[in-house]
This record gives structure tokens, C-alpha cells and sequence, in this order.
């Protein structure tokens, strides 16, 4: 006889005779409830490994995908013809398929992205985390958070209608498409994450490093720019790759300001990026034509592993520091 | 001029420079964001109509709607969230609750991050091949669904298990020492205390689905047609509204129709990042 029971006689009273016997339905009925409890316990365990194994899952599937659509072209047309090669023309009665215009585009675009952002991005992290009242930077952040938020689609809208007339308009260009424009509508769009990964680094700063700066005679701007910053290298380094991987993998933004012909990069021509290469054919392309736009897509795809893995790296040292 | 005033003059010219520079961006970053919205808004808003909003296109009236983009939008979010939504969950428990596995728990992690960080374009692709031609789905609002649902999974996943952190062990251990099964504290205690960190991944999750068009344009496509029943809805070809500004901008040259979509993409924008907010702050609160 359980607590329960003692506390509450169940109803129809507790005769001498069978005090200290259970009841022998009630006891099946109670192992039965507790079969069905051990079961339902069973069957959430599976489910919740089941979730659990869902990203693992889709990674592989990824994975697999892209490879077993990427291969065969690039084993058709010829590893290093492929990329290395200079010359892209798809749809022309001898078929070209060189993808370095794409792979130097989306490399030096990024590094364009990377060397407006960045400055700009780290600095406002300095400013939100590190200069401004709490009152300011409570306004200034959400500004912040709503680059982040609107959609790349847009940002492709704006510098179609805004960017590419002002560079013709500046630089005197027939076509105001080209790689400076996708460039900068990129570097607005990395801006975001890197200002909030770099924000959080700089917050995670020990006072005391700033203190000890402080105390020995530095302007707080010194401390800042000569301890803070260094202190906090390895997360800002971590919002700088994670910007390298969001600029490297945007497509609409990209495709309504570069103009997508497959030119060498210029800053003052139209060019294609990886993405966009893979993103303009692929509604009509058939054949080898679209085989080897998986193979460009299975291009990109080890270009962010890689990036993937770099970050990992280097989120993981930073914690190794702390 | 002796060495130390030179010292002391190159330290105020750069306390000067920088002290400039970090003021400079933060203003930059927020002119850059106001200047965008007040364009967008200016640009947008005098053509957002009653017959754009409430109509669907027609090439004989040879007039603009955008209703089907709408409902296709609100239709992929639901689907998406439906699936996704227990999924993110049920893994963010797995991993806080069930394993014990430290390898294990930083395999799902690691692959959580590569999720996260793998372009929508590539999704899009993947989406096509799979869910389009391996499974049959067809260009489709079912396949952009599934498709992002692979997407948001690791928006889910880690919000969920931020809020999964802050439930108090002793909550675990009072449950547990009272008699609770495991699943019966998960489902009465650790789910309900996590609430509001579902909620802001959910929140996150719409901001992203309503952005999204490169992993879209090619597993849900750019369809128009609205259908009664949801079956037929969803094994029909849908563009969202995002995918709708794409497609009116770049291959119809109607830019005016384009503005006043982005126009109503950033009201949604914002309206999103103030309930995220929101629910960051209930959060915050309760912790």
C-alpha cells in the first residue's frame, strides 16, 4: 500500500480481512498504466533523438546532393578547364564552361565588402559597446538589428534604382552595373553582423584590462582602440569570417546590381558572381549547361565549408583564451 | 617644442582621429539605415492600393495584384512553422535534456552551425533536386516549404536552447524528485519555462521565411494563381513576396510595383523586430 492510499482510503473502505492485500484488478490496472508510462517514456526518448539527429541529417543530405550533382560536369569538362579556365559561354555553339571570371568576382567582391564593412561595422561595435550612453546606444542598436532585417531582394531593389544610376552618373559609365556597386551594397549588408558579433566580443572584455589601461594614463579612446580591441580579437575576427561567408553566398541582392556577364573582374564592369552565375541560367539551362551549374554551386559549397570550419576554429580558440 | 608636448600633441590628434571615426560610423550605419526606409517609404507607399493588395494579376485588364503573394507568403510561413517548429524544438530538448554524449552534442552542434551558414541559394538548389525531382513535389509551395524548413531549423534550434539554458536545474531536480517521468517534466515544466525563447525563434524564423527568395525561386517558384482548397494551393507553383518583387522588378521592369512591395517588406521588418524585441524582453525579465 502506497502513501496515497493511506492518506485517501479508496472508496468502498479498507475491510480488515483484506487489509495489506491489494486488490488484485487494481494492481494489474496500475502496472498496466505504468507499462504505458515506460512506453510513452520510450517513444518521446526516440523522438527527441530523432530531432536531435534532423540537423546532422540535413547536412549530409546537403552534402551528398551537392557533390553527386557537381561532379559529373567538372569530370566532363575537365578539372582545371573548369577552373581555371577564363572563358564562360554556356549557351554558344562551342560551349565554354571557365569559371575563374566567377571565382576571382565573388573573391575580390567579398574582399571589397569586407574592407568597407568591416571599418565601418567594427567601429559602430566601439561606439555601441564601448562609447555611447546607454540611452544612445539603446537607439542607435535597433538601427542596427533592422539592417540585418531587411530583406536582400530590397537592398538589390535600392541599389538598382539608386546605385548603379549614381555610378553612371560619377565614375561616367554607359552601364552603371558593375563590381563597385555590388561591392557596396554587400558591404551594407555584412555591416550588421559584423557590428553585432563584434559588439558582443568587445562587451565580453574583462573591466579590469580597461581599468589597468586607465589607471596607468591612457585616454579612454587609447584604452579602446590599444586593449579593448585587442582583447577581444578573436570574436571580432569571428564576425569578420562571418561576414566573409554572407557576402560570398548572397545572390538577389547581387544579381539586380553586377550586371551578370562573365567578365574578368573590373570594379568598373559588369561582372558575375558564383551565386549569381549559378542563379541566372539555372530556370532555362539543360544538359551539361545546367550539370555544370551544380558544379559552380558544388564550387561555392566548399568555398563555405571552409569558411564554416574557419569560423568554428576560431570561435573555438576564443573560448580555449577565456 | 619639446619631445614631450610632440608626444602629447600626437596623442590628442589621435584620440582626435578616432574618437571622430567611431562617431562617424555609428552615424553612418543609422543615415544608411533611415535613408533606406524613407526611400523605400517614399517610393513605395503612394502605390500601394486597395486593387494591388486586393487582386490578383490579370493579363487581359492588364493590371497588377498582389493577394496571391500575400496569401502565398502567409500560407509557406504556417507550413513551415508547423513542421519546423516541433523539429527545432524536440532537437534544442534532445540536446539540453536527453544527451549525454559530449561528442554526440558537438557533432548536432557543429552541424547546426554549418546549417546556419550555408547560402539560401544552395538551399534552393538542394530544395529543387530533392524535394522538386527526387521526391516529385514539382516547383510547389510544398517543396519552398520543406526547403525552408531545413533553413529556419537552426534559428529554432539555438534560440530554444538559449531559453532551455536559463530554466533553473532546480526546477529539473524538484520535478524529478517528486516522481515526474522525464517526459512528463519536460512537457509540464521545461517546455512552458522556455516559452518566450520559442516564441523569438519563431519571430526570427518568420523574418527570415518573408526575406527569403533565393532558396524559393526555384522550388516554389513564381506562381500567381489562387485556389480554394489548400491541397491544390500547395502542390501549385507560389511565389512569396519577395520572390514577386524579384520577378516584377528584374523581368518586368515594374519598378513602382517593386517599391510598393518593398514598402510593405519593411513595414513587415519592423513589425517583426519589435515583437522579437518583445519577446527578447519578456525573456530577459523572467531569467
Amino acid at each position: 500500500m502506497d502513501m496515497e492510499q493511506v492518506k485517501n482510503p479508496p472508496k468502498g473502505a479498507v475491510f480488515p480481512a483484506r487489509a495489506g492485500k491489494e486488490d488484485p484488478r487494481k494492481s494489474a490496472g496500475r502496472s498496466l498504466r505504468k507499462m504505458v508510462r515506460d512506453l510513452v517514456e520510450q517513444i518521446m526518448n526516440g523522438v527527441f533523438f530523432a530531432c536531435g539527429m534532423a540537423a546532422i541529417l540535413a547536412v549530409l543530405l546537403i552534402t551528398g546532393y551537392m557533390i553527386l550533382a557537381g561532379l559529373p560536369a567538372i569530370g566532363q569538362i575537365g578539372v582545371t578547364e573548369f577552373l581555371f579556365g577564363t572563358r564562360w559561354a554556356s549557351t554558344a555553339a562551342d560551349p565554354q564552361f571557365g569559371i575563374l571570371p566567377f571565382i576571382l568576382t565573388s573573391a575580390w567582391g567579398t574582399l571589397g565588402a569586407i574592407l568597407i564593412g568591416v571599418p565601418i561595422g567594427l567601429f559602430t561595435a566601439v561606439f555601441l559597446a564601448k562609447v555611447a550612453s546607454p540611452r544612445v546606444a539603446g537607439m542607435v542598436r535597433p538601427a542596427v538589428e533592422l539592417l540585418a532585417g531587411i530583406p536582400s531582394v530590397v537592398y538589390g531593389l535600392i541599389g538598382m534604382m539608386v546605385l548603379v544610376p549614381a555610378m553612371m552618373d560619377i565614375f561616367d559609365l554607359n552601364n552603371g552595373t558593375c563590381l563597385l556597386a555590388a561591392i557596396l551594397v554587400l558591404a551594407i549588408m555584412i555591416l550588421p553582423s559584423i557590428s553585432s558579433v563584434s559588439e558582443t566580443a568587445l562587451r565580453a572584455v574583462p573591466r579590469e584590462y580597461e581599468e589597468a589601461s586607465l589607471a596607468l594614463g591612457a585616454t579612454w579612446i587609447e584604452t579602446i582602440f590599444k586593449v579593448s580591441i585587442p582583447a577581444a580579437k578573436s570574436g571580432i575576427v569571428a564576425g569578420v569570417v562571418l561576414g566573409v561567408g554572407r557576402a560570398i553566398g548572397e545572390a538577389m541582392a547581387v544579381m539586380m546590381v553586377a550586371g551578370n556577364v562573365a567578365n574578368m573582374p573590373q570594379l568598373f564592369k559588369s561582372v558575375t558572381f558564383l551565386t549569381t552565375a549559378v542563379a541566372k541560367e539555372m530556370s532555362y539551362a539543360s544538359g551539361l549547361q545546367r550539370q555544370a551549374l551544380f558544379s559552380i554551386a558544388l564550387v561555392l559549397f566548399i568555398f563555405i565549408m571552409i569558411i564554416n570550419a574557419l569560423l568554428n576554429f576560431v570561435l573555438k580558440k576564443g573560448d580555449s583564451h577565456e | 617644442m619639446n619631445e614631450t608636448e610632440k608626444r602629447s600633441l600626437n596623442r590628442r590628434v589621435y584620440e582626435g582621429v578616432f574618437r571622430a571615426l567611431v562617431y562617424a560610423s555609428a552615424l553612418v550605419t543609422v543615415a544608411l539605415l533611415v535613408v533606406l526606409i524613407g526611400y523605400v517609404f517614399v517610393r513605395g507607399i503612394p502605390y500601394i492600393t486597395p486593387q494591388l493588395l486586393f487582386t490578383s494579376p490579370s493579363a487581359i485588364k492588364d493590371t497588377i495584384g498582389i493577394l496571391p503573394n500575400i496569401l502565398n507568403t502567409l500560407y509557406i510561413i504556417l507550413f513551415t512553422l508547423i513542421i519546423a517548429l516541433p523539429i527545432g524544438v524536440g532537437a534544442a530538448v534532445y540536446l539540453t535534456e536527453y544527451a549525454s554524449n559530449r561528442r554526440l552534442i558537438s557533432v548536432v552542434e557543429f552541424a547546426t552551425e554549418t546549417l546556419a551558414g550555408i547560402p539560401s541559394i544552395i538551399y534552393g538548389l538542394v530544395g529543387m533536386l530533392f524535394f522538386a525531382q527526387m521526391l516529385g513535389f514539382k516547383t510547389s509551395l510544398l517543396s519552398g516549404g520543406c526547403t525552408l524548413v531545413i533553413m529556419i531549423l537552426p534559428t529554432i534550434i539555438r534560440t530554444t536552447q538559449e531559453s532551455l539554458k536559463t530554466v533553473p536545474a532546480s526546477y529539473r531536480e524538484g520535478a524529478l524528485g517528486l516522481g515526474a517521468t522525464k517526459w512528463y517534466m519536460i512537457r509540464t515544466i521545461i517546455l512552458p519555462s522556455s516559452l518566450n525563447g520559442i516564441i523569438t525563434g519563431c519571430i526570427l524564423s518568420i523574418g527570415r521565411i518573408v526575406g527569403e527568395s533565393a532558396a524559393l525561386l526555384f522550388t516554389a517558384g513564381v506562381g500567381t494563381a489562387v485556389s480554394a482548397s489548400i491541397l491544390r494551393t500547395f502542390s501549385r507553383s507560389g511565389g512569396t513576396l519577395s520572390v514577386a518583387l524579384y520577378m516584377y522588378v528584374s523581368e518586368r521592369g515594374e519598378f513602382d510595383v517593386g517599391f510598393a512591395i518593398a514598402a510593405i517588406l519593411m513595414v513587415l521588418v519592423l513589425l517583426i523586430n519589435g515583437a522579437a524585441k518583445l519577446a527578447g524582453r519578456k525573456l530577459k525579465n523572467k531569467a
